[in-house]
């Protein structure tokens, strides 16, 4: 599995990328492989806020839907409108393929996701 | 008369099976207290005395395959081809569950996707799904869609628009979803001015339905307008038979249209079972309610065809669900997509030509017996008269074996069918003009 | 593989028509604005009688109903429909019937709707029942509204919530949450019943009612029904029962007496009423006294010798479908409860619960039963250990099913269950059948082990192979373009 190691994770497999004031962030690998065929992505609105924990997107497989909940608080900046022609992306690259990038309006926040190493035990756990 | 199978002997053997001497031994897991002692039910029936109470019943009630009916108002006496009903009467059609298996499931499965399709071409709109349970509570599920994807909560509609969808609307509205604002009509249609004044950025959707509870054609040009520059959506409640010659709800710019399927071949049947269609543009696909048939390949790369974007639904979403609907009126359904093949598209123009003939006859031949309209604009099949004791003069068709119309306040709503006759229509005449000058 | 009727098109070949006009033949744009009038071309296909009769006799070929063969679909009651109750719902007398019409013209229809309205409170314990509600679903959200407007009259407005055992069907939770409540699971305990320690942690003054069918989705009975009733009647909430599996129960039990305030049934599963490829089905709700006033309107009642619409209901939930609901359905539902009788109907129940069992019994040594003892009318198994062993699936299992001629029994639900086959074979069905089914799924498991990738690879018989649900969802083509 795949788990690379500069970003953060949730235990929820969702994974964040630092940049500046901004982070970018996705799924991992693990949920990927976990949801199957990733058939939509329904994306949220730019400039929308969103606080730590309310539900960003909707992802859905043929026979399942997953919410992914937003890691920190921010406002929404892109949203990567690649994913409503091509959901697969997800499942081929999900770590190239981010959902959304989003402002880091709480420095703070960023303290509460796991790293690389802590989210491998994590994903391990539940296998 | 039961149905169930086996004799007592290997009844007998099953129970031992599983180590049980009685029938008892099976409810061994409910408490005692809680078990009655027999139905009080009459006793069953032979298929003979069966028949004999259910002719009885059937024989009690006055049917208009007996007396011309000049009743509307959401329900229609259409013709029904022989063709359909036999076809329908297929027991691999109507004894089959929903399609969920595709392999032994492509001929319901196709018959969607062709209703689908149909359904398409007369409304004008992207995409279709497999059927509500009927016009109204299709509508209501529309008017929630409008609210839920504008996020917004405020619903107009005028009161042209069927009373008991109205009322349907209200019911839905419990959910706490949307608003129901009911905007008086004016001289039988709804009040433009009116309308337009109430939409801003509130408002998630306006209805009209079309023709109009009261049979008239609504212009709702500027609403849409009106609507669509606030950004929400414009709903339209169309009826089926009529788009065979009026402008489709896609080009008066509906976002969802919905409407009533019985009078594409489905009987009056007291009520039920119709069915509801519901379309909209592609833009809301993934949003709207019920069941949807897409095309794909099977392994081999056949075309197949299968239940689709099943994440909306609730077997699947379960409480995110934005519609809880699972039975939907399939049957139904498959009769109006044969319906729709036996009358053809010339068919389909002739019975709506034919049922407009007819009402502009009764129309001129009532106006020449000392009638007058209520209202002045334009209708399709059906509209209202003027009446002071429209009870009354029901009770007098009746009494001359017709059965009258949909009685107002201070009128009465008449319908007609490529069904219907001039000496049908002559006799109504006659029958309601006796009663006028009494 | 058909070919669709818009491929069969033919200009001219369909000779429909109507009588001669006898009236003026006056022309559409004469009395109707141009504005109003269509625009484009109304491009419906064109087939002769014969051609369409073919087609659609074609596609019924590539359908499978309950005519067809053993229909083992857990939670779906797929019973024998008698053919005497499609001729009853056949009949002009009934079919020919305005919903307008006067009462006085309809009172055959109308005694037939209220005899089965007393039947099916008889059988369930309720006290008043509407027939209105169009299918299941439907039924649940007018119980669910109910529960709401009973709770707003009492003004008691803190209710905000709506539990469900976490083996509910995916209407229970839908239905709560598109009547404006939030969905509360409660779990199952290791006996498949609901956890009451759970319950009872959840169970408070904002809990609006508990939605549970009895016996479960796991074909058990909940034996601590008494106890669950107090312990939601005692914290102010009401009981709903979800009456998908009243086939387990019909004249041996019945809900009002369990403590149930509020019913809703499937005449399209108990009732015998085909399921019609997806529907008409028809969902009545029936309730205790205490909530009668909150049943839709209009409501069918019994005056002197004459039977008339009550609309005259001022604490209804209002209307929730246009007419009086699904009512040729209901004929058929009058035929069967009359063709039973009393005596039939009790033996229906019982020979569904023995028929269960006798199929569970018989394959406990080849699949996985997660509650192997005493089930209802059916029973849930499992792929789990043919996963485990040779990567055969439940899915891989029902597909091979259909090699057999069978249709698969419902896979994957309940959700707490891995690899879930719920099966349920209803009374209708002989032990000579079972046996053969039985056989069929001993064979599959011998399969799974001996060659797996038949059983993967399957079905081998159909007239088309597994499909492409994927594609299908990401790139929906759900209308046909020529």
């Amino acid at each position: 599995m795949n788990i690379p190691k500069e970003l953060l994770y949730t235990n929820d497999h969702e994974w964040l990328k630092v940049d500046g004031d901004k982070a970018y962030i996705g799924i991992t690998d693990y949920a990927q492989h976990s949801m199957g065929d990733i058939v939509f992505v329904e994306l949220p609105e730019v400039d929308t806020e969103i606080a730590v924990g309310e539900s960003l997107v909707v992802i859905e497989s043929v026979k399942a839907v997953s919410s992914v909940f937003s890691p920190i608080s921010g406002t929404i900046l892109e949203a990567n409108e690649e994913l409503e022609e091509s959901p697969e992306s997800l499942n081929e690259d999900p770590y190239t393929n981010y959902i959304v990038a989003i402002t880091i309006s709480n420095k703070e926040e960023l303290k509460e996701l796991l790293s690389a190493d802590e989210y491998e035990k994590i994903c391990k756990e539940e296998e | 008369m039961k149905y169930t199978p086996n004799p007592p002997a290997v009844v007998e053997d099953m129970l031992h099976s599983l180590g049980l001497n009685t029938i008892d031994g099976l409810y061994t897991d409910i408490p005692e207290e809680l078990k009655i002692n027999g139905l009080n039910l009459p006793s069953g029936l032979s298929e003979i005395e069966l028949r004999k109470e259910i002719k009885r019943l059937a024989g009690e009630n006055l049917s208009t395959e007996d007396y011309p009916c000049f009743l509307g108002a959401g329900a229609y006496d259409h013709y029904i081809p022989a063709a359909l009903t036999e076809l329908l009467g297929r027991s691999e059609f109507y004894t089959a569950y929903t399609p969920y298996q595709p392999e032994i499931s492509q001929g319901i499965l196709q018959s969607i996707f062709e209703y689908q399709t149909l359904i398409c071409r007369l409304t004008g709109m992207d995409v279709v799904n497999a059927s509500m349970y009927d016009g109204a509570s299709a509508l209501a599920e529309a008017a929630k869609l409008a609210a839920l994807s504008t996020k917004r909560e405020k619903i107009l509609v005028p009161d042209t628009v069927h009373p008991e969808y109205l009322q349907v609307l209200k019911t839905y509205s419990l959910s706490g979803a949307m608003e129901i604002v009911v905007v008086p009509g004016k001289n039988g249609v709804a009040d433009t001015e009116a309308m337009v004044a109430q939409i801003d950025k509130s408002v998630a959707g306006v209805i009209i339905q079309q023709p109009n509870f009261y049979g008239n054609l609504e212009a709702p040009e500027e609403i849409v307008q009106a609507v669509h520059s606030n950004k929400g959506l414009f709903v339209m409640c169309a009826d089926p038979i009529s788009m065979a010659i009026f402008k489709t709800p896609a080009k008066w710019g509906a976002d969802i249209v919905v409407g009533e399927g019985q009078p594409l071949g489905n009987s009056l049947n007291f009520g039920g079972p119709y069915l509801g269609f519901f379309a909209s543009t592609s833009k809301l696909l993934r949003r709207i309610p019920g069941r949807i048939v897409g095309q794909t390949a099977d392994e081999d790369g056949k075309r197949a065809f299968v239940l689709t974007l099943q994440a909306r639904e609730q077997h699947i979403r379960r409480e995110k669900a934005l519609s809880n609907i699972c039975s939907n009126q399939a049957l139904c359904a498959l009769a109006a997509t044969i319906y729709l093949t036996l009358v053809g598209p010339e068919g389909l123009k002739e019975i709506a030509v034919r049922s407009h003939q007819l009402a502009v006859y009764a129309q001129n031949q009532l106006e020449k017996a000392g009638f007058a309209l209520k209202y002045q604009a334009p209708y399709f099949r059906e509209f209202a008269i003027k009446l002071d004791d429209p009870a009354g003069a029901n009770k007098r068709l009746l009494e001359n074996g017709i059965i009258g119309g949909y009685e107002l306040e201070d009128g009465m709503l008449l319908a007609f069918t490529e069904k219907r006759t001039k000496e049908e229509i002559d006799k109504l005449v006659a029958v309601l003009g006796g009663e006028k000058h009494e | 593989m058909s070919k669709l009727i818009f491929e069969k098109d033919i200009k001219g070949s369909n000779k429909f028509s109507l009588p001669p006009c006898d009236v003026p033949q006056v022309e559409i744009s004469q009395h109707i604005p141009e504005k109003y009038l269509r625009q484009e071309e109304l491009n419906l296909p064109e087939l002769s009688e014969i051609e369409t009769v073919r087609h659609f006799t074609e596609l019924s070929h590539q359908a499978y109903g309950v005519d067809d063969g053993f229909y083992p679909l857990g939670s779906c009651t797929m019973k024998y429909n008698p053919k005497i109750n499609e001729w009853a719902a056949s009949l002009p007398g009934f079919t020919g019937l305005h919903p307008y019409q006067p009462v006085d013209t309809v009172q055959g229809a109308m005694e037939l709707m209220y005899n089965t309205q007393e039947m099916l409170c008889e059988i369930t314990g309720m006290d008043a029942m509407t027939l209105q509600p169009a299918a299941g679903a439907h039924g649940e959200m007018t119980g669910v509204m109910t529960i709401k407007a009973y709770h707003q009259r009492n003004k008691d407005v803190k209710r905000t919530k709506i539990i469900v055992p976490d083996s509910a069907h995916g209407t229970n939770p839908a239905s709560a949450h598109v009547v404006g409540y939030e969905v509360v699971e409660v779990k199952s305990d290791d006996r498949g019943l609901v956890d009451i320690d759970d319950l009872r942690e959840k169970m408070n003054d904002e809990v609006a009612g508990f939605m549970l069918t009895n016996p479960n989705t796991l074909g058990l009975f909940e034996e601590h029904i008494k106890d669950i009733a107090a312990i939601v009647h005692n914290a102010g909430g009401l009981l709903y029962y979800d009456g998908a599996n009243l086939n387990a129960v019909m004249g041996v039990s019945r809900p009002g007496d369990m403590g149930f305030d509020i019913v809703h049934l499937n005449l399209h599963k108990t009732f015998s009423t085909p399921h019609g490829g997806g529907g008409p089905g028809s969902g009545p709700v029936g309730v205790k006294a205490f909530l009668a006033d909150f049943l839709p309107i209009p409501v069918v009642v019994k005056e002197a010798d004459k039977y008339i619409f009550d609309y005259d209901r001022p604490l209804s939930i209002g209307k929730i479908k246009e007419f009086y609901g699904n009512f040729g359905v209901v004929i058929k539902t009058y035929a069967y409860l009359r063709s039973l009788g009393a005596e039939g109907i009790r033996e229906a129940s019982q020979n569904a619960v023995l028929n269960a069992n006798y199929i569970r019994n018989k394959l406990k040594d080849y699949y996985y039963i997660p509650f192997d003892r005493l089930c209802k009318h059916e029973f849930v198994a499992s792929s789990r250990n043919q996963v485990k062993e040779n990567g055969v699936t439940t899915l891989d299992v029902a597909k091979r099913l259909m090699d057999f001629g069978y249709h698969p029994p419902t896979v994957y639900f309940p959700l707490i269950v891995e690899e879930a086959l719920m099966i349920e074979p209803t009374e209708t069905e002989s032990k000579e059948r079972l046996d053969t089914f039985i056989d069929a799924l001993v064979e599959i498991a011998r399969e799974a082990k001996e060659k797996p990738e038949l059983v993967k690879s399957a079905p081998h018989t159909t007239i088309i192979k597994r499909v492409d649900e994927v594609t299908a969802a990401r790139k929906p083509v759900v209308k046909w373009e020529d």
